[in-house]
């Protein structure tokens, strides 16, 4: 029967219905961090329950780390003891851990599709809502609270409730300086920060098709800002040639016979779904939003419009009728697990060389692990970014949720190429965020306001 | 409150130990306007470099509360509230698990709203903390009612699927099989995630992942 990549998986995994009616369903890679895990490692503790899947667990540090020295014991002893806890929850239980100053360390949905942790037809869950990331590889993941995650450790499963499946296809080309990030800002402006509730995205269309994993990833990632608990993009050949070889990855004839299951999970072309939506690639503009939702965005070119009563507009200091394009800010943030990686610190040093940021900017890049680094510095990318006054920064989830010392201060306006403008979320209660794609940042760090990246990428070479 | 754990003196330790039905709550209430309430704000993340979630309490909506003197978390009106009413989406962004414990501990035992995230209803679920979804309309009448009379007590019944205040009558209903949860005391499922083991160690070794391709 024709089914969907996301109905295939689910059933692969469902032990059983439950008697409170939820099904219990396997988890095939658990992902842990510092933050949503050592409360969940006391229960399991105190119950005597144990771990009977050591080996389905991989842990990493990523979100109070600080970027400017990984250097132990960190000056924030909380953050120390945070680590320390980890550390030795994860020897106790026999748990695969990268810790700060690991050459695999980076932040948690960065480094699983990096090291090849993250395979189609997998469930995944992780104590982090941006676990979505991972369905850019045709993984089903869910993020969790600290409540799952004790029972992912103690059973490897979860309690949970089956969702629909809304199919979202992106036809057609993106324009030059448009971006995968603008596709995703696009559609949660179009459907709502709460339209994706009880729904499971599928992402798919020539435009999606036509996308890398790095940047089928970032749409994934930002589900969650639409409401929908878990996004996927079905495998294909793109999905198979980014395995192909890393660390975790079948090898020779297991990665054959791989393929072929893999090939099978993908939907069927008469799968029904519980909705569909379809946008037009070719019409989308580079996206920034103005509010403090995601779903608060407008084209670089068009004007704000809203209810003037919404408390977005007296706390981020625009008026309708605006046009978000000319808002100076104060800091750039580069970095994060929706826009921290390779490519992205790519197109952003495209827009950056040769150029300088704006005096009155403070501009930081952060990758999204220390492998991005490597890379990123083996291409020379990091000189590009300090030349021009960017702060070539350690791995971390850093300003994004501002859990490590990156903070903005006061009302600070912050070009930003994370995933939640939300009041006070990049740590000054008052902050203000502009979402936008790296190379949006890249431009506004210039340009010391928000800019088209597209007048500064004329001539460029690609 | 039928179940024991909702008394208060709650902690992370009697967890999985008192799994009782949660058939109904009531308490006074405390209505928050605002659609879209993220766990950013309900619980800032400055909080969360903890490695427990004691004394979350005293930082629920802390910077909500200290930009506006008169959100309803500071009234003396709402002192002792414990079923909290909101509208659309409740809840959304972060998973963090801070933010259902910290309204726990500041006493919220269940919640009123148009609806909630997702990831958030699942969370307080996890807790015991049932989250009854009704009409716009009948939320408007409810936080209007709370506003005009802070003494007033709403009942919350699970099985009903109806909430009470003086006079006032309406739908609302905790949503899928987390009703059943509740009314079966199985909110908690990590015993029963454990109780057939071997059918779990079956799924895991059918998996091709696991079993090599």
């Amino acid at each position: 029967m024709a089914d969907t990549l996301f109905r295939k998986v689910w059933n692969a995994h469902a032990v059983r219905t439950l008697p409170s009616g939820q099904t219990q369903l396997f988890v095939g890679l658990h992902l842990v961090h510092e933050v949503t895990s050592p409360q969940a490692f006391d229960m399991v503790r105190q119950q005597g329950w144990g771990v009977p899947f050591p080996d389905r667990t991989f842990a990493t540090v990523d979100h109070i780390v600080p970027t400017s020295t990984q250097r132990r014991p960190f000056l924030d002893v909380m953050a120390e003891e945070m680590t320390t806890a980890l550390e030795g929850s994860c020897r106790e239980f026999g748990i695969q851990l990268w810790a700060p100053g690991d050459e695999n360390q980076g932040v948690v949905h960065v480094i699983a599709p990096e090291l090849g942790l993250t395979q189609p037809g997998m469930t995944i869950a992780c104590g982090d809502s941006h676990t979505s990331t991972h369905g850019a590889l045709g993984a089903i993941a869910f993020g969790i609270g600290t409540s799952q995650v004790r029972d992912v450790l103690a059973s490897q499963c979860l309690s949970i409730e089956p969702l629909k499946v809304r199919r979202i296809d992106v036809n057609g080309a993106l324009r030059a300086g448009v971006y995968a990030k603008d596709v995703i800002l696009t559609i949660i402006r179009r459907l709502g920060v709460q339209g994706g509730v009880g729904f499971a995205y599928e992402y798919g269309g020539s435009a999606i098709d036509r996308m890398t994993i790095e940047e089928r990833m970032t749409v994934c990632n930002m589900s969650i800002e639409g409401g929908a608990r878990v996004g996927y993009v079905n495998p294909d050949d793109t999905t198979f040639a980014y395995l192909r070889g890393r660390r975790f990855a079948p090898e020779g004839a297991a990665f054959d016979r791989a393929v072929k299951s893999w090939r099978h999970l993908a939907s069927d072309p008469k799968a029904t779904y519980d909705d569909r939506v379809s946008i037009d690639a070719s019409e989308i503009e580079p996206t920034v939003t103005w509010g403090i939702n995601p779903g608060q965005s407008v084209g670089i070119g068009e004007r704000i419009t809203g209810d003037p009563a919404d408390e977005a507009f007296a706390f981020m200091g625009f008026t309708p009728g605006a046009p978000v394009a000319g808002a100076r800010i104060d800091v750039a943030f580069i970095g994060s697990c929706t826009n921290g990686r390779l490519s992205d610190l790519e197109e952003a040093a495209r827009v950056v060389r040769g150029r300088r940021v704006a005096p009155h900017v403070k501009a930081l890049v952060v990758p999204g692990s220390h492998a991005v680094s490597r890379a990123a510095e083996a291409r020379g990318l990091h000189e590009i970014f300090t030349a021009a006054g960017f702060e070539w920064r350690g791995a971390g989830c850093s300003m994004c949720l501002a859990m490590n010392p990156d903070k903005l201060e006061g009302r600070q306006m912050c070009a930003s190429s994370s995933n939640r403008n939300f009041k006070g979320r990049q740590g000054s209660p008052a902050g203000r965020t502009l979402l936008m794609s790296p190379a949006m940042v890249a431009a506004a760090a210039i340009a010391g306001e928000v800019v088209d990246v597209r007048t500064m990428l004329r001539g460029v070479p690609a | 409150m039928n179940s024991e754990s909702q008394t208060s003196g709650f902690s992370p330790r009697d967890q999985g130990l008192k799994a009782n039905a949660v058939v109904s709550a009531s308490g006074r209430g405390l209505p928050l306007r605002g659609h879209d309430i993220d766990t950013d704000r309900i619980m800032p993340a400055r909080f969360l470099v903890a490695v427990s979630f004691d004394g979350l309490e005293r930082h629920v909506f802390e910077d909500d509360r200290l930009a506006d003197p008169a959100h309803p978390f500071n009234s003396d009106r709402y002192t002792g509230a414990s079923i909290l009413v909101v509208n659309t989406n409740f809840g959304c962004g972060s998973s963090r698990e801070h933010a259902p414990q910290g309204l726990l501990r500041f006493g919220i035992l269940a919640m009123v709203g148009e609806s909630f995230s997702e990831i958030f209803q699942g969370n307080a679920a996890m807790l015991g903390m049932p989250c009854f979804v009704a009409s716009r309309e009948s939320v408007e009448l409810l936080q209007t009612l709370v506003e005009g009379t802070p003494g007033i007590v709403i009942a919350a019944d699970v099985d009903t699927g109806i909430v009470t205040a003086g006079a006032l009558r309406i739908p609302a209903t905790v949503p899928g099989s987390l009703r059943d949860a509740f009314l079966s005391g199985q909110w908690n499922p990590t015993a029963m995630l454990l109780d057939r083991f071997d059918e779990v160690r079956a799924v895991a070794a059918r998996l091709p992942y696991i079993a090599g391709y």
